[in-house]
Parts: structure tokens; C-alpha cells; sequence
């Protein structure tokens, strides 16, 4: 059981030099058998781990990741967080997320720096304000609150926009969701890790699965790259790759895998106490609590396996970043990344089980699983756990692509896809 | 960024094209059952690795043709007509 992370461990600490923390989690070793198992490492997976434990009393479960836990989507993302959807199915489930990471910290014992400083969106024309009146007033109709801004408050809110007449981009007024926000990404990671770990899920890295044994028309386990892994249910969250390991199971996903790209600049001191987002552009900007300015780009439009991003859509996000914020002229970048994200036709997830017995899967959250990673966890966990699809996610199953009834977020969260 | 040779106009810049998605689907009948028309309008391959897929010369001759491309790599193998057969 790790230490209880509290203010008097910390103290004790400083005498200390801090030299007394133990590990966070137990890194493990495959067993041979589990009740269930989790491909996928990320926030996504450990969630689901850690919900199976805690809410479901199945802590016989290993999470089996590839390369090192946090290090795919979970470590490439702009950290935002934020339930301003349009759809009441969409609404339930990400607002179910984003409380969720209200309690987070608490919760986990792990602070996961959940910085709600708000979210604004910027309307650069007359359709802009009328789309985003009708989606300000959907969230509000599905009980989350938002505020529409005029042109002034919005140059009120957001420092440094350039609200000048000749703006290359005018910003004519624009919404705000204050409960969005930020969080520290790994932090959700080691958080989820080191509840689940203490609740005896076992972590294991280093363990690419290359196969999915079968029985008696059932998938019965996993073979990994360190041994056969048996388990009666198998969940798989690995995002972009979530194709790669459907086939292995013989499955095709209505997926298709893009890069999406962000970078961040050298740490400045604060700047910006928000989060904005211009859909028009596809540029969305915050700053870190270290101080670098973060950048989030489009997606790279064409199907990507590569974490690198094409140079022309940096140059456009850049570009445009320039005309809002024109005084970021001087920043130096950083560091610059892709994620290789799950996108489908209607821009929402597939969470619960597949057309393969004892299969189930939690993909297709596409430029948004960051946010979502604590209800894709929880509703994962219940499918794992039951056997049947959660509430909350009965509207994301794969039948959808058969009757067409879609939830088609794609022009409703107004991200660029 | 990729650079990829138009049939028509040559070697161009990746930002002058747009990507149609995969290539060589086969439009079911009308009568189709509905999972065999979901399949055919969203289930995909997505490979890592090789894919054959649509192109489209968008600010230049505006002509469509396909695409032999490497999804990691990003590496083109081979571009060639939408009417030619699967390149082996």
C-alpha cells in the first residue's frame, strides 16, 4: 500500500531531503491468469483498471502496455478538459467525465493539478455567433452551464487577443464554458496507476500483445511479447492503434488513424488565464502552469501512423495562433508532437463489447480522450465487469454504424475534423 | 512535409492535395443488408503500414488519382490512376 500523500508526509519530507518516497506503483510481472485484462496503458486503460477494482470489486486484472504507462495519446495531448457538447447522449457522458475530475485529486489521493480557469470560444463571423448561440443554449438545455460573450467581454477575458478593426481574424463575440479547464495529463496517469496498483491491479510495461488467444469461439486471453496472459474478458484501449489490435482478433473498426499535432513554447510568465479556442482556425491555446504557451493544431488530414505531424498543418496553426495572439511573435517553441488519434465518422466513442465474445473495446474518442478519460474508464469497467454496455455509454456501441443512428459531434463540438 | 507527383502537374507540395481516404471500396448493391452497407460506408482497414488510397490535386489541376503510401513511414510507393488495377 503506498503512503497517503498529505501535507504532513510532505513536511516530514523536508527534513528528509525528500529522499523517502516509495515507488508510486508496483511494477509488475505477467501472471499467468487474471479475471481481466486491460490492453492499453493510458489514462483510458488504467481508468478502467482502477474503476474494475474500486467499483466493481475485480482487482484480479492486469493492465498490459506496450511501451511505458502514459506515454502514448495520455503524454501527447493539450491537457484541456471541457463537456461543451452539443448532443444530450455526448453531454451526459463528458459532463459525467468532467465532474469525475472535480473529485479527481481526492479521490486518487494524487494531485492531478485540475485548473478549471475556463474555456472560451471565439466567433470570427455572424455564423459563428449564431452556431455558437444554438450550441451555448444546447449545453444549458442539457443542464451545463455556459455564457455567451460579447465582442468586449471576450477582450475582457482573453489577454492579448488582437481586438484591433484591421485583425486579420476579428473575434466578434464568442462562449465560454467556465467549468473547462486543464489538468496535469501525467499526473491522471500515475494517479489512476498508483490507485489501481494499490488495489492489486497489476501494471505491466514493456508488453506489446501480438495476439489474442481463443477458445470455444471466445477470446480467452492475450499473447504478449512476455508470455501468454489467459483472462475470461479482454478490454482493449489503445486509441489510434485500436485497429491494429482489433485485427488481431480478426475485427474491423469503423476507425480511421490520424495525426494531431500541438507545441509549446519556452515557459513565459503568465499570460493567458484561459483556455481559447478559435474552431474557425482549428487553433486552440493555453498556457501550463509552468508557463509555456500550448498550442493544439487540426488534424493532419490524411491516415497517419507516424507521432511527428506534417510540417504544413504546424505552419497553419502557427499562423493563425500569430493573427489572434499577435504579441506571440517572439516566443521560441519548444517541443513539437503528434498523437495518433482514433477518428470515426460521427467524432464519438465506442465503448462495450464487440462482435467478439469476451472482446470489448473503448476507442474512437478521437482529438478528445484526454478529457473523457475518466467516464471511458468507468464505462469501460462496467462493460468488463457486467458484461452489458453502461448506461451512460448505451448510445456509443458499434451498432450504431449498422442502424445509423449516429451521434454526430463532428459539427456539434466544432472541432476541426 | 510529403511531396507527392501528381500524374498531370508533377511534384508538388503535400498542402496542394487532399486525401480522399481509402481507395478500391466496392459500393454494395441497393438491396444490400444494413450491416453490409455500414461496413462499406464506415468499417476500414486502417492499416499501419501500407495503404491504397485517393488523392486529390485540390489547389492545382483538381484531378483525383491513387496513392500507394506508407502510414508510418509516409513513404509514397506509387501513384497511378483511379481506373488502373491494384499495383502489386
Amino acid at each position: 500500500m503506498p503512503k497517503n500523500y498529505s501535507v504532513w508526509s510532505l513536511l516530514r519530507g523536508a527534513v528528509s531531503g525528500q529522499r523517502h518516497w516509495p515507488a508510486a506503483w508496483r511494477e509488475a510481472a505477467p501472471k499467468p491468469r487474471y479475471d481481466v485484462i486491460v490492453v492499453g496503458g493510458g489514462g483510458h486503460g488504467l481508468a478502467s483498471a482502477y474503476y474494475l477494482a474500486k467499483n466493481h470489486g475485480i482487482n484480479r486484472v492486469a493492465v498490459v502496455e506496450r511501451g511505458w504507462i502514459g506515454g502514448g495519446n495520455t503524454g501527447r495531448n493539450t491537457t484541456i478538459v471541457r463537456s461543451n457538447y452539443l448532443y444530450p447522449q455526448s453531454a451526459r457522458l463528458y459532463d459525467f467525465s468532467l465532474r469525475l475530475y472535480e473529485g479527481l485529486a481526492k479521490e486518487l489521493n494524487f494531485n492531478i493539478m485540475l485548473s478549471q480557469r475556463g474555456l472560451v470560444l471565439l466567433a470570427h463571423s455572424r455564423h459563428d455567433l449564431d452556431s455558437m448561440s444554438r450550441w451555448a443554449n444546447a449545453m444549458r438545455m442539457n443542464g451545463i452551464e455556459a455564457e455567451l460573450l460579447t465582442r468586449d467581454q471576450v477582450a475582457a477575458r482573453v489577454a492579448g487577443l488582437d481586438m484591433s478593426p484591421q485583425a486579420r481574424l476579428p473575434v466578434l463575440g464568442g462562449f465560454a464554458q467556465p467549468r473547462g479547464g486543464t489538468a496535469r495529463h501525467d499526473a491522471v496517469a500515475w494517479g489512476y496507476a498508483r490507485a489501481a496498483s494499490a488495489l492489486g491491479v497489476d501494471i505491466i510495461q514493456n508488453c506489446e500483445v501480438t495476439g489474442f488467444i481463443e477458445e470455444n469461439g471466445r477470446v480467452a486471453g492475450v499473447s504478449t511479447s512476455r508470455g501468454a496472459i489467459r483472462a475470461d474478458r479482454v478490454g482493449v484501449a489503445a486509441a489510434g492503434h485500436s485497429s491494429v489490435l482489433a485485427k488481431l482478433a480478426g475485427l474491423k473498426l469503423p476507425v480511421t488513424s490520424y495525426a494531431l499535432q500541438a507545441l509549446v513554447s519556452e515557459p513565459i510568465k503568465p499570460i493567458l488565464d484561459t483556455v481559447v479556442l478559435s474552431p474557425g482556425t482549428g487553433a486552440y491555446v493555453s498556457q501550463s502552469d509552468k508557463g509555456e504557451i500550448v498550442i493544439g493544431a487540426m488534424l493532419d488530414l490524411f491516415p497517419s501512423y507516424a507521432q511527428r505531424g506534417s510540417f504544413a498543418v504546424q505552419q497553419s496553426i502557427i499562423a493563425a495562433t500569430l493573427e489572434l495572439f499577435p504579441s506571440y511573435g517572439r516566443l521560441r517553441m519548444l517541443r513539437q508532437w503528434a498523437g495518433i488519434v482514433d477518428v470515426v465518422h460521427d467524432s464519438s466513442p465506442i465503448i462495450g463489447p464487440t462482435p467478439v465474445p469476451g472482446l470489448y473495446i473503448n476507442c474512437g474518442w478521437g482529438t478528445g480522450g484526454f478529457k473523457a478519460i475518466p467516464a471511458g474508464g468507468w464505462t469501460l469497467a462496467h462493460a468488463l465487469a457486467t458484461g452489458k454496455s453502461h448506461p451512460l455509454a448505451e448510445a456509443f456501441q458499434l451498432e450504431r454504424f449498422y442502424t445509423g443512428r449516429l451521434i454526430d459531434e463532428a459539427a456539434a463540438s466544432g472541432i476541426a475534423h | 512535409m510529403m511531396h507527392i507527383r501528381c500524374p498531370w502537374c508533377g511534384l508538388r507540395d503535400e498542402s496542394e492535395f487532399v486525401c480522399g481516404g481509402t481507395s478500391h471500396l466496392i459500393r454494395p448493391p441497393l438491396g444490400a443488408s444494413d450491416e453490409v452497407w455500414g461496413e462499406y460506408l464506415f468499417f476500414r482497414e486502417n492499416p499501419k503500414g501500407l495503404h491504397r488510397e485517393r488523392w486529390r490535386h485540390l489547389h492545382g489541376c483538381g484531378q483525383w488519382f491513387n496513392v500507394s503510401r506508407d502510414t508510418v513511414t509516409h513513404e509514397i510507393l506509387a501513384v497511378y490512376a483511379m481506373t488502373d488495377p491494384v499495383p502489386p
